[in-house]
């Protein structure tokens, strides 16, 4: 097994702000990061998987070719993946599969944003074809509306409160204090998320996450390499999901006006977001019970006590006991979001998933300054990317 | 005040029926597999082959699965109001075709609750100089609604 695996040799981020410069400047220094912590230089990189932006042009589609460039054309072969909010491990799959395939011993994988101010809109334009749009026109389908639905479905469900969302913040503030490339990093106590401005009831201003520019890349290559490095005990990639849903889709997703109808096939007994991470388990021969640390995409907080149920952490039904007991504070059995989560870093979409993988291999070596998960040696990262994106990356050492 | 012009906020998702509109979908002739919006260009059950889907009328009723109210604007192309009308969004399971589809709700959401009985209406979306832009929305089944 140790001969075809790919370990992570170097992560470097950007720090996540509303800085307003160009995405490829960050996209840049977060390589120089990743680069200079792995000990390789750019020339040495023979490929370089770039996770798109949407909201920058030409230069964002083409985000690997526009960093290779900024870092200085090496003829390195490129690739730019997109899956929304699973940019990231689809550009880390693409690097890893060439890898392991063996047509390639050193990539570099990268993802850098630049947000708009507010709501992440469509891009602009009468485009009655593109269901991104529609729901904005004909909904005013926000991605908050769709994080408001969910959050009352577990209210109803599960008798989760608005307390509950509330402390999943204060959580995640707390653990994000000490992170130099979290935006926010400020404690935050339940009375501020419970006075916040309601944005989609349930959920208020400082449940829903911030859009941020931000950037953040793995330099990740064979095990050969890394013991010719003199890396020892490097922490490897042990599984990449990028599943997809199975018909029918039961649980309505962004962009979607609807789900899939089930009148002709019963549900899958695994649903899509339960799929995700359980592929990636599969993959890496590990359990639920194996993990040690999480990174979740809690684009609400709500969402993030679906994750933990999604992650088969817990039962469903048992996401609140798991926060409110704190297994999944640091200190607690299984932290979740160590890093600060979305809550503290906001969004910069095709960086996101890599920016989990930065964080857990940062846990996995024991250098989460002010944030360790003491010990930890498996680690799971979990998101999902609008039209039907699954992302879910395994490390262990 | 003028007659203004009652337009379709999207064409062949929904009958203009004030009494009792209806949604459009596609239904597969051969699994029975219901699709909304219209726009499958193949049934989507991955061991159906059929390519050829019938259009059909959507249950009129339904039932409250999750809501949410919007308190901030959303950014175009929504056509917001001047100022700004929060708005509720529905999604609704209908049990006939076991599916869950997303509306605005019309009239006061204070109503809403999960199970709560509602039923598809026409309203406006919004005007301009073309004329009433009608979307469907769902509305509370009145004396019935949730606790």
């Amino acid at each position: 097994m140790s001969v075809d695996q790919v370990v992570v040799l170097g992560v470097g981020m950007h720090p996540w702000g509303k800085w307003g410069a160009n995405f490829a400047e960050y996209g840049v220094v977060a390589a120089r990061a990743a680069l200079e912590d792995a000990g390789v230089s750019w020339p040495e990189i023979e490929f370089v998987a770039g996770a798109e932006t949407v909201r920058n042009g030409y230069p964002g589609y083409v985000a690997g070719s526009t960093i290779a460039q900024a870092l200085g054309w090496n003829g390195a072969q490129v690739s730019t993946s997109y899956g929304a909010c699973a940019s990231g491990s689809m550009a880390l799959d693409a690097a890893r599969s060439r890898i392991l395939a063996g047509v390639c011993e050193v990539a570099l994988v990268v993802g850098a944003d630049t947000t708009p101010k507010g709501f992440l809109a469509p891009n602009k334009g009468e485009r009655g074809d593109d269901p991104d749009w529609l729901r904005f026109r004909l909904l005013g389908a926000t991605n908050p509306t769709y994080f408001g639905l969910y959050a009352r479905r577990r209210m109803e469900l599960f008798g989760a409160t608005v307390e509950d969302f509330a402390q999943v913040k204060v959580k995640n503030a707390r653990h994000g204090l000490a992170n130099p490339n979290a935006r926010y990093r400020k404690e935050v106590s339940v009375d501020e998320v419970r006075e916040s401005p309601v944005v989609s009831d349930p959920l208020r201003l400082l449940d829903i996450c911030a859009t941020s520019d931000g950037a953040a890349a793995l330099v990740v290559c064979s095990t050969e390499f890394a013991q010719r490095r003199g890396v020892a005990d490097p922490v490897r990639v042990a599984a990449v999901s990028t599943v997809t849903p199975k018909f029918p889709n039961a649980v309505i997703e962004m962009p979607n006006f609807a789900t899939d109808s089930a009148v002709a096939v019963p549900p899958a007994p695994v649903s899509f977001r339960d799929s995700i991470a359980r592929t990636a388990y599969e993959q890496a021969g590990i359990g639920p019970e194996d993990v040690d640390v999480a990174e979740v995409y809690d684009l609400s907080t709500a969402l993030e006590l679906d994750w933990y149920e999604n992650l088969d952490l817990c039962a469903q039904g048992d996401a609140e006991r798991l926060l409110r007991d704190g297994t999944t504070t640091l200190g607690g059995r299984v932290p979740v979001n160590p890093s600060g989560g979305l809550a503290c870093f906001g969004e910069a979409v095709p960086a996101q998933a890599i920016a989990q993988v930065c964080e857990l291999t940062w846990q996995l070596r024991g250098q989460a300054e002010g944030r360790q998960v003491e010990g930890a040696r498996v680690g799971v990262t979990a998101n999902q990317g609008l039209f039907g994106h699954g992302s879910s990356v395994v490390l262990v050492r | 005040m003028t007659t203004t012009a009652r337009v379709p906020a999207i064409e062949g998702w929904f009958t203009l029926d004030d009494a009792a509109p209806r949604l459009l979908g596609l239904k597969c002739g051969e699994c029975g597999t219901v699709v909304f919006p219209p726009r499958a260009l193949a049934c989507p059950n991955p061991a159906c082959p059929a390519t050829d889907l019938a259009s059909v009328e959507l249950s009129r009723t339904g039932t409250v699965w999750s809501y949410t109210v919007n308190h901030y604007a959303p950014p175009e192309p929504y056509m917001s109001p001047d100022p700004f009308v929060p708005y509720a969004v529905a999604a609704v399971e209908l049990a006939d075709e076991q599916i869950v589809v997303l509306g605005q709700v019309a009239g006061d959401p204070s109503t809403l609750a999960v199970g709560a009985p509602v039923e598809v209406v026409l309203d406006t979306l919004f005007e301009d100089g073309e004329g009433e832009h009608v979307v469907w929305k769902w509305k509370v089944v009145a004396g019935e609604a949730g606790a």
